[in-house]
C-alpha cells in the first residue's frame, strides 16, 4: 500500500441527496452529545455510496461542515483507512485479498488475472471503463480462500479459471452471481456438509 | 506523598506525575522525542523505554503514569538495548543528510543518536521518499526527515488553536501534512519549527544562513508588541540572523508569535543610516554637525507652544526619560506617546496596566473582553486566554466583534449601551460575571478610542470597586496596552493631558496648531502633514521619515541598552546584541547634543546616571522581572459622559503593525499568503 493519493478532477460541490441526510442524522442520534464527531467513519460511508463508490475533497469539507469539525481531521480518517476511496473507481470494484491465507491458496493467480484482464496496474479503471481493482488486507473470509470482493459482494474459492469468468462477466456488464464457486454452501465443509465429525446435527 | 525508586534512588513525587517526570526529578535523563512538558502526552516515538520491576517488557515512561512504591530502572543493559533497538528503527528511514541539514548543531535525533544510538544500521533496504508540503511562507519543509513524533500535530490543535496540521495515511505512510498544503493560519506557527526535533520543519527565511555555533547569542526582550516577550537574538556579525524564544513561564511560556520571530529582517532592510536634510523637495544626506545646527536653530526660532513632540511604538524608557528632559530644559510642553486618542488615567498605576497579570489568565473564571481583539493585540495573551479555555472551558464573553480568536466566546453586545446596561447589573452578561470568583475584564485600546471611552475605563473600574473585584488578592482590572513603549511612557509622565481634556494634544495636532513637530520613531501616528515642519529620530525609513524634514538617525531596539514595562508592569532590561549602521547614534547622545548645543551642557553624562534617574521616575517599582506593588485606591475620578454607539473593534493589520515589520521581506510574504487564504475562503 502507497500513500492514497487524491483525484486531480474534483467536483466543485457535494451535498447528501434527501434520503441521505436523513440517514446521516439518524448517525448523528446514536452518539452522545460532543461526541457527534464520532460519525465521520459512517458519514464518510454514506457519502462513498452516494458518489459512485469514491470521496470526493467537496464531500470531506461538507461532512468537516457537518460535524463541525476540523477539515485536516477528516482528511486523516479518510486516508487512514484502505477502504475509502479517494479517487474514482470502475463500476465495480474488485477488491482482491492476498493476506497470508488467500496468499497460500493462490491469490497471487488472481492478482495476476486481474493484471491481465482489466488493467496492468490496481487502482487504474480498465480500458471500457467498467472495472479496476485493488489489492486489501484480510476480509475475514479465510475458510474460502482465495476470495475477492465486488462491490459489496464476496466471490469465493476462486481459481484461475472461474476467476477469468468472473472478470469476463464483469466486463460485458453481466455479473456473475456472488458466493462460493466450487459449490459450497457458505463457509460449510465441503462434502457432507451437514455433518461435523460424523454427526448428523451441525 | 508517593515514593518511588529510580535506580535506587528513594524520591517523592506529587502525584499525576508521570515515570519520565520523576525521573527528571531524581536527576536521571531520559532522552525523548514526543514527549513536551506543554503538549498532551502521545506516546509514539518509544524512545523514553525503561525498565520498571516486575514488567517483562520495557515501559513507555512518558505515558506510564508514576505510582506509589514502582521500582524504575533507567540505566540497565535492558534499557540501553531498548534505546538502541528504536533508535536503529528511527534512523531506519531518515536520511543521513546532517551536513546539508539546518538542524545541524542543534538536532535532538542527532544529539540522542550519538548519546544512546547505535553505531550502524542493519537496515539494507531503500530508505522511504516522501515529498515536501508547502506550509507557509515560514515554514520549511523536509518531509523525509520527519520521525512522526505529532508535536507540530499537537501543538497546532493544542496551543495555536487552529487544527490545520495533521498526519495522514498511516503505518510507513503516514505522512505530516496541512490540509491540502494551505499556509498555516496562525500567529503562533513558527513554534512548531523550535518543537520539531529533528530538520523536518525548519525555518525558511533562515535556510542554509548560519550555522547554530557561529551565531552570538543575547537574551534580551522583544519589543514588536506590550508583552515583552523573553527572546533570544542570534547574531552573525551586524546581521541579526534569527529570534528565538526563551523560557518565561510568567510571560511568553516557551512560545514567541511569528512577528516576534521574523520581523527580524527588517532590521537589515530601509535603515537610516545617515542624518538627512530636506532641501528643495528632496532628501540630501547631511553630517551630524550639520544637522543638529538646523535643529537647535529651528527649535530656537519657533515659539515653544508651537513645539510638539511625540515617541513612537518601540522606545525605551531610557530615551523617551532622556527625550523629556530635553523637552523640559527648552520648555516644551505638547507630548504624547499615543498613536491614536485613547483615553487613559494615569493617576494610579492600576488604571493603565494589566493587572491580573498574565499568568494570572489562568487561574480566571470568567474572561469579559471590550473591544479588544487579544490575538493580534498581544498574540501570547491570546495564548494564555486559550490555554484556559481549553483546561477549564471558561465562558469567555465579548464586547464588540473580534473575529476568531482560536476559542470558542460569546458576543453578548455591540453598543456601548450594552457595557452600561453591564455595569448596571441590568443583564445576563453581568450575572455570569458576578457569579464567577475570579473574573477578569479585558478593556481594549479599540474601546477607549470611543466617545465614551472614559464612560467605559471608569465605569468598569468603579463597577469592579463597588463588586470587590480589585482587591489585594484579586484584580480583575485590566487594560490591553498595545505598545511596548507605552505603560514606560506613562510612567515617566510624557503625555500633557488635564482632568477635563485627554486629548489636548491629538486636538491640537489635527488642528495644525503646532509649527515644528520632533518625532522619535513614530511611524503609525495618524496624521496628515500640512506646513509642519518635521523633524524624525529613528531607524527606519517608514512612513514618517517620508514626510520628514530632517532625519536623525538612531539604532533600532536590538541596538541599544533599554527599559521597557510590559503591559503587566513588569520591568526587564533589553540588551544591546548588535550595532547599529552607518553613523546611527544613540537616542539619549542625540538628545545630549542638542542640549549641548542649546543649553551648553550635558543631559546625562553618561548611561547609568540616565538608567538610574529612570528606575526613579518608575511608578510602584520594586524590582527588575517582578509585578509592580500596585496600590489600590478609591480615587475619584470623573465617570465621563456616556455616548450610545457601536463598539468597532479597530482591525489591526498584524504584519504591518511597525517600522520592522514594515521593512521585512517575510512579514509581507506572510501578510500575502494571509490575504490569499482568506480570499480563498470567501471565494468557495
Amino acid at each position: 500500500m502507497s500513500l492514497k493519493k487524491v483525484h486531480d478532477k474534483q467536483p466543485e460541490t457535494f451535498e447528501f441527496t434527501k434520503e441521505n441526510l436523513e440517514l446521516a442524522n439518524n448517525i448523528l442520534k446514536k452518539y452522545p452529545e460532543g461526541r457527534k464527531k464520532s460519525a465521520v467513519m459512517p458519514l464518510l460511508y454514506l457519502a462513498q455510496n452516494q458518489n459512485d463508490n469514491w470521496i470526493p475533497l467537496a464531500a470531506l469539507k461538507y461532512i468537516g461542515k457537518f460535524l463541525s469539525m476540523p477539515y485536516v481531521n477528516v482528511y486523516e480518517v479518510a486516508t487512514f483507512y484502505t477502504m475509502y476511496n479517494l479517487a474514482p473507481v470502475g463500476k465495480y470494484f474488485v477488491q482482491v485479498c492476498t493476506t497470508s491465507p488467500c496468499l497460500l491458496r493462490g491469490a497471487n493467480e488472481i492478482v495476476k488475472v486481474c493484471q491481465d484482464k482489466i488493467s496492468e496496474n490496481k487502482e487504474t479503471i480498465s480500458k471500457n471503463g467498467l472495472c479496476s481493482w485493488t489489492e486489501v488486507e484480510c476480509l475475514g473470509a479465510c475458510v474460502n480462500a482465495p476470495m475477492i470482493q465486488i462491490n459489496n459482494d464476496y466471490y469465493e474459492d476462486l481459481d484461475k479459471n472461474s476467476m477469468e469468468k468472473i472478470v469476463d462477466s464483469l466486463t460485458e456488464n453481466k455479473p456473475l452471481k456472488p458466493g462460493s464457486y466450487r459449490g459450497r454452501k457458505s463457509s460449510a465443509p465441503e462434502k457432507n456438509e451437514n455433518k461435523i465429525n460424523g454427526t448428523n446435527n451441525a | 506523598m508517593p515514593k518511588i525508586i529510580i535506580n535506587d534512588k528513594e524520591i517523592e513525587f506529587e502525584n499525576g506525575m508521570t515515570v519520565l517526570q520523576a525521573c527528571e526529578l531524581a536527576g536521571f535523563e531520559i532522552p525523548r522525542f514526543c514527549y513536551h512538558e506543554r503538549l498532551s502526552i502521545a506516546g509514539n516515538c518509544r524512545m523514553c523505554l525503561v525498565e520498571m520491576e516486575k514488567s517483562p517488557k520495557p515501559i513507555a515512561s512518558c505515558a506510564m503514569p508514576a505510582t506509589d512504591g514502582m521500582n524504575i530502572k533507567t540505566n540497565t543493559s535492558m534499557v540501553e538495548k531498548a534505546r538502541k533497538g528504536v533508535m536503529e528503527f528511527l534512523l531506519a528511514n531518515h536520511p543521513l543528510d546532517c551536513p546539508v541539514c539546518d538542524q545541524g548543531g542543534e538536532c535532538d535525533l542527532q544529539d540522542q543518536s550519538l548519546y544512546y544510538g547505535f553505531d550502524k544500521s542493519r537496515f539494507k533496504e531503500n530508505k522511504r521518499e516522501v515529498k515536501d508540503k508547502y506550509m507557509g511562507p515560514l515554514i520549511k519543509t523536509i518531509m523525509t526527515r520527519c520521525i512522526h513524533c505529532t508535536r507540530c500535530v499537537r501543538f497546532a490543535t493544542e496551543v495555536g488553536g487552529v487544527t490545520e496540521l495533521g498526519a495522514i495515511g498511516r503505518g510507513e505512510n503516514m505522512e505530516i501534512t496541512t490540509y491540502l498544503e494551505k499556509s498555516m493560519e496562525s500567529e503562533l506557527s513558527a513554534n512548531v519549527i523550535d518543537l520539531c526535533p529533528v530538520g523536518a520543519l525548519t525555518s525558511k527565511p533562515y535556510a542554509f544562513e548560519a550555522r547554530p555555533w557561529e551565531l552570538k547569542k543575547t537574551e534580551t526582550i522583544d519589543v514588536m508588541d506590550s508583552v515583552g516577550s523573553n527572546i533570544r537574538v542570534d547574531t552573525y556579525g551586524w546581521e541579526v540572523k534569527r529570534i528565538l524564544p526563551r523560557l518565561n513561564n510568567n510571560i511568553n511560556e516557551e512560545w514567541i508569535s511569528d512577528k516576534t520571530r521574523y520581523a527580524c529582517d527588517g532590521l537589515l532592510k530601509q535603515r537610516l543610516d545617515k542624518p538627512y536634510k530636506r532641501e528643495n523637495g528632496k532628501l540630501v544626506e547631511s553630517t551630524w554637525d550639520e544637522i543638529i545646527n538646523i535643529v537647535c536653530s529651528k527649535i530656537k526660532e519657533t515659539e515653544k507652544n508651537l513645539v510638539a513632540a511625540h515617541v513612537g511604538d518601540m522606545q525605551s524608557m531610557e530615551t523617551i526619560n532622556s527625550f523629556k528632559s530635553l523637552l523640559d530644559s527648552i520648555g516644551v510642553n505638547n507630548y504624547d506617546f499615543r498613536e491614536k486618542p485613547f483615553y487613559i488615567n494615569p493617576e494610579n498605576k492600576i488604571n493603565y496596566i494589566f493587572n491580573t497579570s498574565i499568568k494570572g489568565i489562568e487561574e480566571s473564571d470568567c474572561i469579559v473582553l471590550v473591544g479588544s481583539n487579544p490575538r493580534h493585540e498581544a498574540t501570547m495573551v491570546n495564548a494564555r486566554i486559550r490555554k484556559n479555555f481549553v483546561n477549564k472551558k471558561t465562558s469567555i464573553l465579548s464586547f464588540g466583534n473580534p473575529g476568531d480568536l482560536t476559542y470558542d466566546y460569546t458576543i453578548v453586545g455591540n453598543t456601548t449601551e450594552d457595557i452600561k446596561k453591564f455595569v448596571n447589573k441590568q443583564n445576563k452578561a453581568s450575572e455570569i460575571f458576578l457569579k464567577s470568583k475570579k473574573p477578569i475584564i479585558i478593556i481594549g485600546e479599540s474601546a477607549l478610542e470611543l466617545e465614551s471611552g472614559q464612560f467605559i475605563l471608569e465605569s468598569i473600574k468603579k463597577f469592579l470597586l463597588d463588586n470587590n473585584f480589585i482587591n489585594e488578592k484579586w484584580n480583575a482590572f485590566n487594560i490591553l496596552i498595545q505598545n511596548a513603549s507605552s505603560i514606560g511612557a506613562i510612567d515617566i509622565g510624557f503625555l500633557k493631558i488635564s482632568k477635563k481634556n485627554n486629548f489636548e494634544f491629538f486636538n491640537k495636532l489635527n488642528n495644525h496648531q503646532f509649527s515644528l513637530l520632533y518625532l522619535v520613531g513614530s511611524d503609525n501616528l495618524d496624521f496628515t502633514k500640512k506646513d509642519e515642519f518635521i523633524i524624525y529620530q529613528g531607524s527606519h525609513g517608514d512612513r514618517t521619515a517620508q514626510i520628514a524634514d530632517i532625519i536623525l538617525p538612531s539604532p533600532a531596539f536590538t541596538e541599544q541598552n533599554g527599559l521597557f514595562i510590559n503591559l503587566e508592569g513588569r520591568l526587564q532590561k533589553s540588551i544591546k546584541s548588535t550595532y547599529p549602521p552607518g553613523v546611527a547614534k544613540e537616542d539619549w547622545r542625540i538628545f545630549n547634543l542638542i542640549s549641548r548645543h542649546l543649553n551648553n551642557q550635558d543631559l546625562f553624562k553618561n548611561f547609568k546616571e540616565l538608567r538610574d534617574n529612570t528606575l526613579k521616575k518608575i511608578k510602584d517599582h520594586s524590582d527588575f522581572d517582578v509585578l509592580p506593588k500596585t496600590k489600590i485606591s478609591q480615587e475619584n475620578s470623573e465617570i465621563g459622559s456616556f455616548t450610545n454607539e457601536s463598539v468597532l473593534i479597530k482591525a489591526i493589520d498584524y504584519y504591518f503593525s511597525n517600522s520592522i515589520a514594515r521593512s521585512s521581506k517575510t512579514m509581507s510574504d506572510c501578510r500575502a499568503a494571509r490575504s490569499k487564504n482568506l480570499k480563498n475562503q470567501t471565494g468557495t
